[in-house]
């Protein structure tokens, strides 16, 4: 929708004593988009969003967030304005009431939509006048949800919305995430669950170790990602098989398999000139790519 | 109209999505005039980025397949859609099916066909397979 950038990080660190949660991270998030954040579990993710929101403070490099110096306090806050975020921890306040809570929240907003925080509440089946204390784990999150969603932020950021959901609050969440997708507002949300990133994301981020390892849209994964097997009935070709596109090469018996993220014809043309006598071609799914770069400790990548 | 889209094929949703309303025109399921689930709409109900619906609707405008009205969504266009090419859209279905069929009874499974079909769709492998 646009070309902009909501968020731009430049060597983005963050250390924890000698340890590089986050290590000279640099992440270009689009606007008008739904961004997948994946990565393993670890503090990598959490680590990023804090640092994006202002929360900590970065141990070196920096980032603008809607075009606002994460390092500044006063432009941070400023940004703050126009993000809603929810956390995983989910914090709200425990002696309120859930009504006293929205009130609470909405009066810092300009963005709050009364008529969404309605839809909201019926939708979520929350107790207005319950204690916050007193609300069951799967109701907090809920509540922590409708804080986020009544208002129509530039930028909405989830860290891990969907931990500890049962599936059907999952479903509901997923449909608020694209719903307010609609109104023109940027999704950034970190997830170790493939699945919902691959349905609702435009674009996905992949970290791992602290670092982006991969960077690309879901379109182009389903376009022109693809797996390779080529089987070969003499002996294999005794040359390294490398080339634009060519992003592993693993090797078993007579079959070489090739992940190829762009370029696939050329390959395929390459591997019918060294012989291959057999060609079967299958599309990566996020799942694959998540693994392929992920893991990446297994250096075969060589015939 | 109900929309199946996979993620996981290797397909971008908005061209499976153009393919199916492409599909229900051509079969006459979706008529001149009957209207499609709003972006935001179809987007919650699919449970996919709006983006993918905007995508789709606007290849569809470019096709002359559907009109979208500033707020009140996308019609199929009242351009009727040449009765050949249903009638041609229906042969070759039977050709695929008849195809899919034998394949099925040779023993190959529904992931061995589609690999096989998509080779020969992107990359016209056939005379190198054995």
């Amino acid at each position: 929708m646009s070309d902009g950038l909501v968020i731009e990080a430049h060597a983005l660190t963050k250390r924890y004593g000698k340890f590089p949660a986050v290590d000279n991270l640099n992440l270009r998030v689009g606007a008008g988009r739904i961004t997948g954040f994946l990565g393993r579990n670890g503090p990598g993710k959490s680590s990023t969003i804090k640092m994006l929101l202002g929360i900590s403070r970065p141990s070196s490099g920096g980032a603008l967030v809607l075009g606002r110096n994460i390092s500044d306090a006063r432009q941070c806050r400023d940004s703050r304005r126009h993000i809603a975020f929810v956390g995983e921890d989910k914090q709200t306040y425990a002696y309120m009431t859930v009504g006293q809570m929205i009130a609470f929240t909405r009066s810092f907003y300009e963005d709050w939509d009364v008529g969404r925080e309605q839809r909201l509440l019926r939708r979520f089946e929350l107790p207005v006048e319950r204690k916050v204390k007193a609300l069951s784990k799967g109701m907090r999150t809920k509540l922590a949800l409708l804080l986020a969603f009544a208002r129509i932020p530039r930028l909405l950021i989830l860290d891990e919305p969907s931990e500890g959901l049962d599936p059907v609050t999952i479903e509901e969440l997923l449909q608020a995430m694209v719903a307010t997708a609609a109104e023109g507002t940027s999704v950034f949300f970190s997830s170790h669950q493939i699945a919902e990133v691959e349905r609702i994301a435009d674009h996905v981020c992949i970290v791992d170790h602290g670092r982006l390892v991969a960077d690309t849209s879901l379109d182009e994964i389903r376009q022109q990602y693809r797996q390779l097997t080529f089987g070969f009935s003499g002996e294999l070709p005794n040359v390294e098989f490398t080339g634009d596109g060519i992003e592993s090469v693993r090797i078993e018996g007579r079959q070489i398999t090739v992940m190829a993220t762009r370029n696939a014809e050329a390959i395929i043309e390459r591997a019918r000139c060294l012989g291959a006598a057999s060609v079967e071609t299958t599309p990566v799914t996020l799942r694959e790519l998540f693994l392929a770069t992920v893991k990446g400790d297994s250096p075969d990548a060589l015939v | 109209m109900i929309f199946v889209l996979n993620p996981s094929s290797g397909q971008p949703l908005y061209l499976q999505l153009t393919q199916q309303v492409r599909h229900a025109i051509a079969t006459g399921v979706l008529k001149p005039g009957d209207s499609l689930p709003g972006i935001r709409t179809l987007a919650q109900q699919l449970v996919i980025s709006p983006n993918t619906v905007v995508k789709a609707y606007s290849d569809l405008e470019h096709e002359g397949l559907v009109d979208l009205r500033h707020g009140s969504g996308a019609f199929v266009s009242g351009r009727r859609v040449k009765k050949s090419h249903a009638e041609r859209i229906r042969r070759a279905q039977a050709l695929v099916k008849a195809l899919v069929e034998q394949l099925q009874n040779e023993g190959f499974s529904e992931d061995e066909i589609q690999g096989l079909m998509e080779a020969e769709l992107f990359y016209s492998v056939a005379d190198r397979k054995r």
